[in-house]
Order: C-alpha cells, then sequence, then structure tokens
C-alpha cells in the first residue's frame, strides 16, 4: 500500500512538471511575451530592453522556465495578466469560487441521475425503462454541449419564460430564485458524465446481479429489494467510482463550453477570454491550476479505490 | 385449432421481423452516414446553392413550413418570414430556402451541406493521423514492455492529466487557425485512447506461441510488429478509431462554436450554431438545424461504434 501510494505521487510530481513545461513551451511558442505588450504603440528600445530585464526575458529559455515555476509554486506568483494587470493568482482566487459552484451543482445532477438510472434500467432489463434509460445515455453521449445549452435556452428561457437564460443571479434573492440559475448549466456540464456513468452503473450492476452470490442471496429467501439494495447496489458502484475522474475531465472541458454559453462567470470562462486575448500570464496560470487540480483528484481517488476494494493491485 | 390458424399464431408481424433487422444490424445509422458521405463528396452537386453567397433580402428567411411573407415583405432580424417562392433583388430571382437562412442570408441547408465536407474531412484526417501513430505507440509499448512501456505509459498518462479542450484552444490560436493545425489539434485529442487500447491487447497477444515461432523463425521486429501482431489488434484498433469519430467531430464542433476552429466564411457546424446564438429569440433554425446535423451524425458514429464493438471485440463491451 505505501509502495503503492508513493509510486503514485512519484507520477503525480511528473504529471504537474510536464504540465508546466508544456504550458511554458505555449506561452513561448508565440514568440518574445513582449511583443503582446506592444499595443501600448510607440516603445523605445531602452524600454524594450527594461522589460528584458523586469520579466527575465534576457537569459535563456531554461532558466526563464525555471524562474517561472520557482516563483510560481513557492511564492504563488505566476506573473500579473497583461490585460486587467492584477496578479493571476488572485484572478483565478476570484473567479474559481463560481465554477465550484457550477462543478458541485453538475456533480449533484449527475450522482442524482445516473446512478438511480442506470440501477433500474439494469433491474429492469428489456423492459421500456431500461430503453428510455438507455435513450437518456445515448444522446448524452452524442449532444454537442454547447447546442444541448442553447437549446435549453430556447425552449426554457425564450419560449417557455421559466429559467433565466444565463449568468450566476448575482441580484437574485431567495435560495430557490437562485437555484433557478444553476438548472440548466448544470444539466448541459452533466448530461455527458451522467450519461456514462449511467452506462456504467448499468453494466456493473448486471454483472453483479448475474453473480453467484445473489443467486445464493435469493436461493437463501431475500427479498427482491433486499437483494438489490443491501447485496448487489454497494458492489455495483465500485466500477463507477474510478469513473468520477473522468467526470472531473468532462467538467474541465465543459466548463469552457458551459459558462460561455451561459455568461457564467467562472474559471473556464476566464480562461477562453485569457486565450482570446493572448494574455500569456493568464492562460498559463489557468491551465497549471486546472491541471493540478485534475492530478491530485485522479492520485485521491487511486487511493480512495485502492482502499475501498482490497482485490485491485497495488501496482 | 387447424394448421392453418396455428401458422397464423406463430407467424411474426412485419412490425416485428423489422425490429428484429433493426435491432441486429444499424441501418438506419448506416444510412444516416451514407447520405453525409454523400454530402460531403459531391456538395457542389447536392447544395442547392453556394454556402458563402449571401442574399441580404432573405436576412434570417424561415424554413419551408412556415407563414410565407406578405406582399412587399422584406425579411429582417426583427420579423424574419417565409422568403420561398418570392421574387427577390432587381432581377426577381426566385429563392427556395428549405432550412431557412442565416443572418446574411445564407441558404442553411447549403450551409450544413458544405458543413458536412469539413467536419468529414477533418474527422478523418485527425482520426488517421491519430490511429496510426496510436497504434504504432501501443504496439512498441506492448511488445516491448519494461521501461520503454513504463516511459511510453506514463507519457499517456501526463497527457490525459491536461485539460485537452484548453490546451487545443491555446494551440490552435498560437499555432495560427488553419485546416491542417485544426486536423492536428484533433489528432492530439484521439491518439492517446487508442494507444492505450492497443498496448493492453498486445501484452496479451505477445505472449502467444506463434509470436515465439516467429522469433525463432527469424523473422525481425518489424516484421513481427506488422505482420503478426498488428492482424491480432487490428479489431480492436478498428472498433476503437469507430466510437473514437464521434468525439472527434464533437471536439471540431465545441472548437469552432469558440471561434478556434478552421476560420470563416468557410461552412462549419459548430460556427453557424455560434451566429445563430445571437438570433434565438427571433431566428431558432439558424441554431438548431446545424446543431441537428452534429448529433445525428455523432449518434450514427457511436451506433456503429457500439455495433461494431458488439461484434468483433465483446471483450470491450462493458463500458
Amino acid at each position: 500500500m505505501r509502495t503503492f501510494i508513493i509510486r503514485r505521487f512519484i507520477f503525480l510530481i511528473m504529471a504537474i512538471l510536464a504540465a508546466t513545461l508544456i504550458v511554458f513551451a505555449l506561452s513561448r511558442l508565440q514568440g518574445d511575451p513582449r511583443n503582446v505588450m506592444l499595443n501600448v504603440g510607440y516603445v523605445s528600445p531602452e524600454q524594450w530592453e527594461a522589460w528584458g530585464e523586469e520579466f527575465h526575458l534576457d537569459k535563456p529559455l531554461i532558466v526563464q522556465y525555471f524562474i517561472w515555476v520557482g516563483k510560481g509554486f513557492f511564492q504563488g506568483d505566476f506573473g500579473e495578466s497583461l490585460k486587467t494587470g492584477k496578479p493571476v493568482f488572485d484572478m483565478v482566487k476570484g473567479f474559481a469560487p463560481a465554477s465550484l459552484q457550477l462543478g458541485f451543482a453538475a456533480t449533484l445532477f449527475v450522482l442524482f441521475t445516473g446512478i438511480p438510472i442506470g440501477m433500474l434500467a439494469a433491474v429492469k432489463r428489456g423492459t421500456f425503462i431500461d430503453a428510455i434509460g438507455r435513450t437518456f445515455a445515448v444522446f448524452g453521449q452524442a449532444l454537442p454541449p454547447f447546442w444541448l445549452g442553447i437549446m435549453l435556452i430556447l425552449v426554457f428561457s425564450v419560449n417557455l419564460d421559466w429559467l433565466p437564460s444565463g449568468t450566476r443571479g448575482h441580484d437574485a434573492s431567495g435560495f430557490f430564485e437562485k437555484l433557478q440559475y444553476y438548472i440548466m448549466p448544470a444539466v448541459t456540464l452533466g448530461w455527458l458524465a451522467s450519461a456514462g456513468l449511467m452506462r456504467l452503473v448499468r453494466s456493473s450492476m448486471l454483472d453483479v446481479l448475474d453473480s453467484e452470490y445473489i443467486k445464493l442471496a435469493r436461493a437463501k429467501g431475500v427479498g427482491n429489494s433486499g437483494v438489490i439494495w443491501r447485496h448487489a447496489f454497494r458492489n455495483a458502484l465500485i466500477p463507477p467510482l474510478t469513473f468520477s475522474a473522468l467526470i472531473l475531465v468532462g467538467f474541465i472541458g465543459g466548463t469552457v463550453v458551459t459558462e460561455t454559453v451561459f455568461a457564467w462567470p467562472g474559471l473556464g470562462q476566464m480562461t477562453y477570454t485569457a486565450i482570446l486575448n493572448n494574455d500569456f500570464p493568464l492562460m498559463t496560470g489557468a491551465v497549471l491550476v486546472f491541471t493540478v487540480v485534475y492530478v491530485f483528484a485522479v492520485f485521491l481517488i487511486d487511493i480512495l479505490y485502492a482502499v475501498i476494494d482490497p482485490r485491485i493491485r497495488y501496482t | 385449432m387447424t394448421l392453418s390458424e396455428l401458422e397464423k399464431a406463430t407467424q411474426e408481424s412485419t412490425l416485428t421481423r423489422w425490429m428484429y433487422v433493426l435491432r441486429r444490424w444499424p441501418l438506419i445509422p448506416f444510412f444516416i452516414l451514407g447520405v453525409l458521405v454523400l454530402c460531403a463528396v459531391f456538395s457542389p452537386l447536392i447544395a442547392p446553392y453556394e454556402p458563402e453567397k449571401d442574399q441580404l433580402r432573405a436576412v434570417l428567411a424561415m424554413p419551408f413550413w412556415s407563414e410565407p411573407c406578405e406582399e412587399g415583405q422584406i425579411s429582417n432580424k426583427f420579423q424574419p418570414c417565409n422568403t420561398n417562392g418570392i421574387g427577390l433583388g432587381k432581377d426577381e430571382r426566385v429563392y427556395h430556402f428549405v432550412l431557412g437562412a442565416d443572418q446574411l442570408g445564407r441558404d442553411l441547408l447549403s450551409r450544413i451541406i458544405y458543413g458536412a465536407r469539413l467536419s468529414l474531412s477533418l474527422a478523418a484526417v485527425a482520426i488517421i493521423i491519430g490511429t496510426v501513430f496510436g497504434t504504432t505507440v501501443g504496439l512498441v509499448a506492448g511488445y516491448y514492455g519494461g521501461i520503454i512501456d513504463e516511459v511510453i505509459m506514463r507519457v499517456v498518462d501526463v497527457f490525459n492529466a491536461i485539460p485537452y479542450l484548453l490546451l487545443a484552444i491555446a494551440l490552435v490560436f498560437v499555432l495560427g487557425q488553419s485546416f491542417a493545425v485544426v486536423a492536428f489539434v484533433l489528432a492530439l485529442g484521439a491518439w492517446a485512447g487508442i494507444a492505450r487500447l492497443v498496448r493492453g491487447q498486445t501484452l496479451q497477444v505477445r505472449h502467444f506461441d506463434y509470436i515465439a515461432l516467429a522469433r525463432v523463425a527469424g523473422a525481425s521486429t518489424p516484421r513481427i510488429m506488422v505482420k503478426h501482431l498488428l492482424p491480432a489488434v487490428g479489431n480492436t484498433v478498428i472498433v476503437a478509431t469507430t466510437l473514437q469519430v464521434g468525439s472527434t467531430i464533437l471536439s471540431e464542433s465545441i472548437l469552432s462554436f469558440l471561434g478556434a476552429g478552421v476560420p470563416p466564411p468557410t461552412p462549419s457546424w459548430g460556427a453557424d450554431i455560434s451566429n445563430g446564438r445571437e438570433y434565438l429569440g427571433s431566428a431558432w433554425w439558424v441554431a438548431f438545424f446545424p446543431g441537428m446535423a452534429i448529433f445525428l451524425t455523432v449518434l450514427s458514429f457511436n451506433f456503429v461504434g457500439d455495433w461494431l464493438r458488439d461484434r468483433w471485440d465483446p471483450r470491450l463491451r462493458q463500458i
């Protein structure tokens, strides 16, 4: 177990280092970052050199990389946004809560649709309910998320006028008023993940229901609900657990799209705007934050998985 | 009960028999994909109008089933109407916008037909590059094992750890928006999954006797890989590739929706939806139909992929 954790931890460090390398390379592929700042008009050669010294651009690339990584990880200093002039770290901190709330809402949607629908589809295999469940999954995996969001707006905001079409609802009062703003973004962000979870729960549940110990339980005279909840449900949830890492990946890409469609003031939209504006310090900082969050989550899930199911090999 | 009655009772109805056929063969997805490929290959012949030609008197013209424009009315963004069959412009030329027109009066149907060309060709190039690279990497990792395998698989892991969509958008903007760049970026999203699958299969196959015998017979490593390992993992590769096409098309549409695809005015489904978003209140069809095209395409590829997997590679069936 300990070697397992240590190995995973080493991989975590490696992954983060590799990500910094890629992100740094991206920021330099564009050429000299000073060019981006040239939009102020005439710049004297002295000013140019002074910038070079200030941002360490006069040093070799590899030195620049280590300065960037060192400052970033040990001082939390990823430079300043070229557009707003605010420190990248503060901006990420400012935009993170909105994304986390959206992610939380979407996770709730995924859990409360994916698991029950998957279970029902497995228990009622081959029936009409199973067909509906599978349609739900098939749609989720083929609907372009941005189009889904736009169509939800078309139906529920433009035509029915039931739900607000976007933003986080800062001026909304009361819990239920605010909740309305979360419904469509959460569905847009969550449906794909929910579809994946549903398929996984369904197949895993089918496997378990087919196993010897379920047959024994039935032979023993355990009632149907007892078999499903006490014996099958808990064992069937082990494979979907690893899937939670994939949910997170989907969310990280999905936030960019969802937040753009619903004008949601979160990290995804911030990163997207940063890319559009050539705001490289902000972009690199944000991509790095996403990567670190993801790698840490995978690390935790790997360990959790090993703890829950002792049958997996610690290699 | 007479014999004929018995026969009648046991005979399946035509509908049941068709349902059976449809369940066994994905005929509808195949049909949709066939139409799409035809549209992509022969788009200049099939499309009724040029996709980039605007017709400013038919801005946001409505689809064919809606009420036609009143006498002397011009379709505009405040009051769209159905201009089908009405002479437009000085020469009174009559247009038929079957699915309506977009904000510049461009025929949506033609744009969707040309959009199929872009989406399918991008996906094809990306998938071919991704599959060739992913399969090679997977074969090498699986066959050699040991440190080479470890290094390659860690690279794949690291690659999976970076949020793909953000990387893709950034890469497109840094390298410049063009067909080649977008195809390359899409290929980048496709290879890792294929490499992992092929490696897993190769690990199983390489211990079989016939591989050892081939080595004893003096076959070189490249020959063993191409002649003996590749056919053994071929089904996996084809199944994984088909399943990957859908998500590649989705990624492409997301990129063009965010403005990081092949630049306008090239007709692209994702970019058209992005345009239509502005006119949701007055002209829903501009955003609706291109999205429907993406949805049906991805759905069909996923169905065919699932079907192939069930037939050729039942081991992968679980997920």
